[in-house]
């Protein structure tokens, strides 16, 4: 009779799994269900007590104006933002790909701005775009007032975007060019010797080849908008002129850290995770058949 | 070999030397002070900290800046939860009324009292006090850094046009404002519109015109007091700023756009700003070359009888759950805040001004107020002590008041961008001023304030 180790599947399954079962409650699904049961109670923001109040802190925030201003002002930002970080990356990395003079030093140089941390980026970006003082006041020299965003709140949408563009520009290109890179190059060869241009090569097989990278960047780009933004928000507005540039998970800061309010910050959180959950599953099921996987 | 063995030598002989010492010292008592000034102000707090460990020995503190006062509640609510708070903490002016609720707190004349000092509390200056204490006049926390609002004008600008003295109503700085226009300066007086400058803007208007900014005695009488800033003076004041700022008289400066308001004071772009008196070092030191500059207490509206103005700044809380060694340690911290000396130490050192009378008459008597750098800060002590503080002028007591600030810029932002009318901006923030109230008071269920 054949000797055989065995262990039961079961057991041993769960064993591989429970170090990260640990880790994925303690910092997952506990805080989550601490801010569920906020989001249910009104916090004393000492720990002097709660007391229950059921769906109000949801009633109260979805029938206040300011947070639907919140909503849209947020899915504003996400579609321009990662509408324009995914447009310029591609491109870049296209070009790069091509192997024109000087892409060696490009594939390097344009990773960088995604490692530099979010409040850094914004000061520096809170410099450039300052109307008195940057390099935009030349602007306003010429056209007096032109550019103000510390009244004009699409002024103000128009800098927060531009820096967070700006940062995630390096993180697509990463991807992108590691997709254009592993479409085989006898594909492109063949395609040449046909006749094809660079932009017909581009539409015909470079883009349908690289469309899981697209995808994949879609959601990551719409999921960071809304939670990356914070930093930049933060150094570069702070939700400001008049709400403009209060974005969800700034509003959830300032309700929660600079208010004290708890609860309405707990109940705005859970909102925007089911936001965003529901945004990722209308991708899944819409944008998905679109994608080809190899 | 030689390196080391003398090393070793003088570890033996450190070693030595510090066994021998100890029996001399009983370990002191540490007890944590939690702040939230930063920068220049932070190094004052560090060294006023080292000045009272080196003036006894039994109880040593340990000076924590948090950033800023924000965070400084934020980081002291979570250690509290966690049951590890600090003993002393700086609480801003307008957290007052949550640390009132918040049953976090051992009160301060008790602590003094049971620790054997005696606090002549009628030596506070009545605007800071009161600002401070209950409704029936019990301090429940120290005042600390104490500042309130001045008009900074420029002398040169103003000799321009023929003034040798700072407008007294607000009918004559909308005159001399656009006399400075006419005389060629771009920028005759900058504002902000930020949550930080309801402070100048909102607050010491009101307590100056004894309008009310709610209801209640601004919240002092209970959690059920409302906003009422849309249908007082205050409505007027806006009406003529927006009329200032649309005529060019005005202009709008702060840090996001690239020079705030007392940087554009300081450069000689602006005349005429209305700040802290806290800023009254930073433009000493930073102002142009040879500029001519004085400050005067806020104007008022013709034919308004003038009252205090509002102390800002923020107080010392003790906090609750702590040992009795560390109560002992913090009562003597408190007690050599309360000396006169280091008021003069303080003041000389940051902008703010001495919160009592003692305080503030041996800085006098020591010749403060006759040198350079520091002359017309007593203009501040004329501005908290223009009159007995009314039921009004006491100060704002509201819940939340970090986000009826926010709401005050939101809404000044909306009406200088020609969003809203006047009125319609004020009434947005009285209507979500009063929800930000509600909710406090819903939070706090049967309590009051003591």
């Amino acid at each position: 009779m054949e000797k055989r180790v065995t262990f039961s599947s079961w057991t041993i399954g769960i064993l591989f799994a429970v170090p990260q079962l640990l880790l994925i409650f303690t910092f997952f699904y506990w805080p989550a269900g601490q801010a569920v049961y906020w989001s249910l109670t009104l916090q004393q923001p000492w720990g002097g007590g709660n007391i229950w109040v059921g769906l109000d802190n949801f009633r109260s925030i979805l029938s206040n104006a300011d947070y639907w201003n919140s909503i849209t002002a947020s899915l504003v930002f996400a579609g321009i933002s990662t509408g324009l970080a995914m447009f310029i990356a591609l491109v870049l990395a296209a070009l790069t790909d091509r192997q024109l003079a000087g892409s060696r030093l490009y594939r390097v140089v344009l990773i960088w701005p995604y490692g530099i941390a979010a409040p850094a980026l914004a000061l520096a970006f809170r410099f450039i775009l300052a109307p008195e003082a940057g390099f935009l006041s030349a602007i306003n020299r010429m056209w007096p007032g032109i550019w103000d965003p510390g009244l004009d709140g699409a002024d103000a949408m128009a800098s927060i975007i531009v820096a967070f563009s700006w940062k995630y520009v390096g993180y697509n290109f990463i991807f992108f060019l590691a997709a254009f890179q592993a479409i085989p190059r006898s594909l492109i060869e063949a395609a040449a010797m046909d006749g094809s241009g660079v932009i017909r090569r581009f539409w015909d097989i470079q883009f349908p080849l690289i469309t899981p990278t697209i995808f994949f960047l879609l959601v990551i780009n719409i999921t960071e908008s809304f939670q990356d933004s914070f930093g930049i928000v933060d150094i570069m507005t702070s939700g400001g002129p008049a709400n403009a540039t209060n974005l969800m998970v700034y509003k959830i800061y300032s309700d929660g850290f600079k208010g004290l309010d708890y609860s309405g910050a707990a109940a705005q959180s859970i909102i925007l995770m089911l936001l965003i959950i529901v945004l990722t599953i209308f991708q899944f099921r819409f944008i998905e058949r679109r994608v080809h996987y190899g | 070999m030689t390196m080391i063995k003398r090393g070793f030598a003088a570890l033996a002989a450190g070693a030595l030397s510090t066994a021998l010492a100890m029996p001399a010292f009983a370990e002191p008592v540490k007890f944590d002070f939690w702040f939230g000034l930063s920068g220049d102000l932070a190094r004052v707090v560090d060294t006023l900290c080292k000045n009272f460990n080196a003036s006894q020995t039994d109880y040593e503190v340990v000076c924590t800046s948090q950033g800023n006062y924000d965070a400084t509640l934020q980081n002291t609510i979570a250690a509290f939860r966690a049951g590890k708070q600090p003993a002393v903490v700086q609480v801003y002016d307008v957290g007052t009324a949550t640390m009132m609720l918040s049953g976090a707190y051992k009160p301060a004349d008790k602590l003094m009292e049971e620790n054997g000092y005696k606090i002549d509390y009628a030596d506070y200056f009545p605007g800071i006090a009161r600002y401070y204490a209950t409704s029936k006049g019990e301090m429940l926390s120290f005042p600390f850094n104490s500042s309130t609002a001045l008009l900074y004008w420029n002398k040169d600008a103003f000799a321009k046009i023929g003034k040798t003295e700072a407008p007294k109503t607000w009918e004559d700085v909308g005159a001399d404002l656009k006399a400075m226009k006419d005389a060629g300066y771009e920028c005759p007086m900058a504002i902000n519109i930020s949550a930080n400058e309801s402070w100048q803007l909102m607050e010491q208007f009101s307590a100056i015109h004894n309008q009310p900014i709610a209801t209640k005695n601004n919240g002092y009488d209970g959690l059920d007091a409302r906003l009422e800033v849309n249908k007082t003076k205050f409505v007027q004041y806006v009406t003529d700023l927006k009329k200032w700022y649309d005529a060019g008289l005005i202009k709008i400066k702060s840090k996001d756009l690239g020079q705030d308001m007392v940087q554009a004071f300081a450069s000689g772009t602006c005349q005429v700003i209305m700040t802290s008196v806290g800023d009254h070092g930073t433009v000493g030191k930073t102002h142009k070359e040879g500029m001519n500059w004085d400050v005067a207490e806020l104007p008022v509206y013709a034919g308004t009888e003038r009252k205090n103005s509002l102390v800002g700044g923020a107080s010392l809380w003790v906090l609750s759950g702590k040992s009795d060694a560390e109560y002992k340690g913090a009562a003597a911290f408190l007690n050599f805040i309360h000396d006169p000396k280091t008021a003069l130490f303080w003041s000389t050192n940051t902008g703010y001004i001495p919160v009592t009378k003692s305080g503030f008459d041996y800085m006098k008597s020591s010749g403060f107020y006759d040198k350079a750098p520091y002359k017309g800060r007593e203009t501040a002590i004329a501005s908290l002590t223009a009159s007995e503080p009314t039921e009004i002028t006491r100060g704002v007591r509201l819940g939340n008041f970090t986000q009826i600030r926010a709401e005050f810029g939101t809404q000044m932002q909306a009406i200088f961008a020609n969003k809203v009318s006047v009125q319609e901006g004020l009434d947005t923030l009285v209507k979500n001023g009063d929800a930000i109230l509600d909710r406090f008071q819903q939070t706090y269920p049967g309590k009051t304030l003591p």
